[in-house]
């Protein structure tokens, strides 16, 4: 029998010639991830009694979830991390306003296909998208892999989520991810590596392919693979730090479950508050009213993202009484965005475009919502109080239905909106 | 062998109900956290909580954020156990790494109510209520090694000849 991506890359970084599914394997990450959570890390690190980061080159550092500080306390976690990559001889740190991490590892290059890859932060899933094996762990964790950087990790079963036909514009990846979540739950693939695979999986960007691994944990899911391609090589050409070797499933794979969609058959998905499973078809939600707009964060900001909402913002303005939220998932992205003339568009609508950060998504700052207030976003948790008061109400949908419905005043029918050209 | 009194929640209980995003970033001591623990579910229970009551949910417990202080908030709060029909695997590797005990309770926790007794007997993998028996699985030995060490930091300690 064959075996799935994730016995594969747990049986090459194990150093044996199979796993199995259950089996406990120790192993040594390649790449390891945090963000400003390495401020307590530090701490914990400290605990430990061990001087030095073992092996600091492993590790990359982003300042994204409170950037830039909007608290003194924040500033004073920001100025130890700085200190504590200085005298640990960390060198893959990147400060404030180069981009939220889930595109800050693909965007540099850390982030490659057959790399095992652990992240204090739950959407660490997304690097799978370049076929990297990518999970994410605790705090407690990340400090135990600075004194030692190994790590324990079971073999989780696999998924393999087949989606055939081709999504019909303005659909998205987004729209396939939430009703896939829909359908399986919040805890649907609790503990598995899913692999998202098929005609609709290959059509799509590296970026649309994020969405998807970056969503994999709001079904439960330990990892999200997509198989390295042609786009995945072309991407990470001017980028990758390392030589990589992609792995893909065996043909005869033993999966727990296969399960089938058909891209052509989907419409626009909206998750209503306050689960991301609780997922229905846009047209009944349209009508909604709202008060705030989110576009961008590491799910939904990438360049393509930031034109698919364009489309419906260029020569309109917001509707009266709602305030819209631009948040670019990095520098680059930002610089492509002005280059291409978005921000204007942008802008000219009255929305507010911010430096790249998580900002109003976790509810940190840049955005929080009042009791009673409604937010449509294109990030990835609508959980109750994450994005403020826990009597406010966050729906989540593609960038075409945020920007759409933005315009509109009300949740909007993306295919019914009017819309230009393309900016 | 653990005895306590039940608070009983649903399933998908997620992380930013048992401790709010807003609070993640700043530093707080674990007695801090245990005054927010829950705060968006149940908001009587970081002042009725007593120490070595158990929680007991649904399925999914802990789905969402990898945030540590999840686990860290309960611990601290007293709760000697969590009992559920699943975890999300990042809280429970938190749980465990917080010396947190987690019990794994799949064939389902609908038989348990508020303020119910219960009794854990970790050597048995016996859940006792209302003199009947459930059985749970053992944890691996690798993760049961990090429990009884109280948590990864001391285990790594112990591991690397610090403690």
């Amino acid at each position: 029998m064959g075996q799935t991506f994730a016995q594969k890359v747990l049986a090459k970084k194990a150093g044996l010639p199979r796993v199995e599914v259950g089996q406990i394997v120790d192993v040594e990450p390649d790449v390891c991830m945090s963000h400003d959570n390495t401020a307590a890390i530090a701490k914990t690190f400290a605990k430990i009694g061990v001087e030095r980061v073992k092996n600091p080159e492993r590790f990359v550092i982003v300042l994204d979830h409170t950037v830039p500080a909007s608290t003194e306390e924040y500033a004073k976690g920001h100025k130890e991390i700085r200190e504590f990559v200085a005298k640990q001889g960390i060198k893959a740190f990147y400060d404030v306003g180069v981009g939220v991490c889930h595109q800050v590892l693909p965007e540099m290059g850390y982030a490659l296909p057959g790399r095992l890859i652990v992240g204090s932060d739950s959407h660490t899933t997304a690097y799978g998208a370049l076929g990297a094996f990518s999970a994410g762990v605790g705090r407690s964790e990340m400090a135990a892999l600075y004194a030692t950087s190994r790590i324990w990790l079971k073999t989780p079963a696999s998924f393999k989520i087949d989606v055939r036909g081709k999504l019909k514009d303005p659909v998205t990846s987004k729209d396939l991810v939430l009703r896939i979540i829909g359908d399986i739950g919040a805890d649907g693939a609790l503990y598995k590596s899913v692999e998202f695979a098929g005609e609709a999986i290959e059509a799509m960007s590296v970026a649309s392919r994020l969405v998807l691994s970056n969503m994999a944990i709001e079904m439960g899911a330990k990892n999200g693979y997509c198989a390295p391609d042609k786009k995945t090589f072309a991407f990470l050409e001017p980028r990758a730090q390392a030589e990589y070797t992609p792995i893909y499933p065996d043909p005869d794979a033993e999966y727990e479950k296969v399960l089938t969609y058909d891209a052509s058959k989907l419409g626009p998905q909206v998750a209503k508050p306050h689960t991301v499973d609780n997922v229905v078809p846009v047209e009944e939600v349209e009508g909604t009213r709202i008060d705030q707009a989110l576009l961008g964060t590491c799910t939904n900001g990438r360049l393509e993202d930031l034109h698919a909402a364009a489309r419906y913002l260029e020569g309109k303005t917001l509707a009266k009484g709602v305030r819209m939220i631009v948040l670019p998932a990095s520098r680059e992205i930002l610089l492509d965005a002005m280059r291409e003339g978005l921000v204007e568009v942008f802008v000219r609508a009255g929305a507010m475009v911010l430096n790249p950060g998580c900002g109003p998504c976790l509810g940190a700052h840049e955005g929080v919502l009042a009791a009673g207030e409604v937010c449509i976003s294109t990030a990835n948790r609508n959980f109750q109080g994450r994005m403020g008061s826990s009597e406010a109400s966050t729906y989540l949908a593609s960038p075409a239905t945020v920007a759409a419905s933005a315009v509109a005043g009300v949740i909007t029918d993306p295919r019914k909106a009017v819309r230009g050209g393309g900016a | 062998m653990i005895e306590g009194k039940v608070w009983k929640y649903a399933d998908d209980v997620n992380t930013d109900v048992i401790f709010a995003g807003k609070y993640t970033y700043k530093p707080m001591t674990a007695a801090e956290m245990a005054e927010h623990a829950l705060e968006d579910l149940d908001r009587t229970f970081a002042k009725g909580v007593k120490p070595g009551d158990i929680i007991v949910a649904g399925a999914n417990f802990g789905c969402g954020s990898s945030r540590e202080q999840a686990a860290t908030c309960i611990k601290a709060s007293g709760v000697a156990a969590v009992i559920a029909v699943s975890f999300s695997r990042l809280f429970f590797r938190n749980a465990i790494n917080e010396g947190l005990a987690v019990v794994e309770l799949a064939s389902g926790t609908t038989m348990f109510a508020k303020d119910d007794t219960v009794k854990i007997d970790f050597e048995r993998g016996v859940v006792t209520h209302k003199g009947k028996e459930y059985r749970f699985p053992a944890l691996p030995k690798e993760v049961l090694a990090i429990l009884n060490d109280g948590g990864l930091i001391p285990h790594v300690r112990k591991a690397l000849g610090k403690a």
